[in-house]
């Protein structure tokens, strides 16, 4: 079981109760996630698809890493890894 | 190319610069940049770019200036109300720098014209506001075989990169196989963006655009770079390059242009608010 620390964008900082960066355990990024949404109801279905498959417009990174280039949700965590949420934005001319 | 005695005065500063010189101006003053979008991010940008001596800058807008903009607009002020935001942004730069030819596309780009739009130019800065516009976008630059400088901004968050699939690096599809379904965003109106926030992505992608000119120091293509304004935080992630993109990959799927329907601008997952 690894402790990493999650950051969070701003677009569902609601959620954690406005903390852009909060603690979770698991020893892939599955059981992350099964964490935050213990703690921060609502997390999980904004960047999961209904089959638990990440949604197409929101990435992970595992430290400076795309998951979905490594072992993706089951990439495997160690003690002080960051795990980053980066939704695609689309915001410029209005 | 013989500079005149008020481009060596004007460009003095960048013309002293080792790594931009005589020859790196004399690039700046023979290249042509598209901006698309005289908004929040291409008002910054147009704004240096001009500065800068780019030769050619095309802008790319169907909208009028509103009230509302001027929070971040800044190449537009409040004469300019109502004012077309091509033609406004053209009056700017004129007055900026003459030594700007400014192309104004007034309207909205399309799947049927924005490849013979772009065409003509070297380098495309996207500071659209819509999912559909971008995925447009990256498209046509990957079939036209052009450099893409994308920003994004929402709130408080922004992130710029450069796509190059023509030079084997990664697609905006790459990073983002597709866009949020409609109905899961909300407008930006009711969103919000920092107005400063604007500056530091639109700026960014200026640099970066000039530095891709002059080919100096190091690319963002196959990065993505994160700022976090009320962390005072930058990041920069690698974006590789997808195996299975649908657009740039051997196995692509994508062959010519489509548009996705979508009116609105951001994510924020299925419950607005």
């Amino acid at each position: 079981m690894a402790e990493v620390k999650v950051r969070i964008p701003t677009p569902l900082r609601k959620i954690t109760n406005d903390q852009e960066e909060v603690s979770a355990t698991g020893v892939n990024i599955k059981e992350i996630i099964e964490n935050l949404e213990a703690n921060y109801t609502g997390l999980k279905e904004r960047i999961c698809e209904d089959d638990g498959s990440l949604r197409r417009f929101v990435n992970i990174y595992l430290n400076d890493e795309d998951i979905r280039f490594a072992d993706n949700l089951e990439s495997s965590l160690k003690d002080g890894d960051e795990l980053s949420i980066i939704p695609a934005i689309a915001g410029g001319a209005r | 190319m013989d500079f005149t005695d008020e481009q060596i005065e004007r460009y003095s500063r960048h013309i002293i610069l080792p790594e931009v010189g005589g020859k790196g101006q004399a690039k700046l003053l023979n290249s042509k940049v598209f901006v698309l979008g005289a908004g929040g991010l291409g008002s910054p940008s147009l704004f240096y770019l001009a500065a800068a001596g780019v030769g050619t800058i095309g802008i790319a807008d169907d909208d009028a200036v509103d009230l509302s903009n001027l929070q971040r607009q800044i190449i537009h002020d409040t004469n300019d109300i109502g004012t077309h935001k091509v033609l406004s942004a053209k009056a700017t730069i004129e007055a900026l720098n003459p030594d700007v030819q400014v192309n104004a596309h007034q309207g909205r780009l399309t799947e049927d014209n924005i490849r013979e739009i772009i065409r003509d130019y070297d380098i495309l800065l996207d500071g659209s506001d819509n999912f559909p516009t971008r995925f447009l976008m990256n498209d046509a630059a990957f079939f036209e075989k052009k450099t893409l400088v994308s920003g994004s901004m929402f709130r408080f968050d922004g992130q710029v990169s450069i796509f190059k699939p023509h030079e084997g690096k990664p697609c905006y599809r790459c990073l983002y196989p597709e866009p949020p379904p409609k109905g899961m965003v909300p407008s930006c109106g009711e969103a919000g963006v920092l107005g400063a926030l604007a500056g530091v992505i639109g700026v960014l992608q200026a640099v970066e655009t000039v530095k891709e000119i002059l080919g100096i120091g190091e690319s963002l293509a196959g990065k993505l770079l994160i700022y976090d304004a009320l962390g005072s935080g930058f990041r920069k992630v690698r974006v590789m390059k997808d195996p299975e993109c649908a657009l740039c990959s051997d196995q692509a799927t994508i062959k010519e242009l489509s548009t996705y329907e979508q009116a609105a601008c951001d994510f924020n997952g299925p419950t607005v608010g």
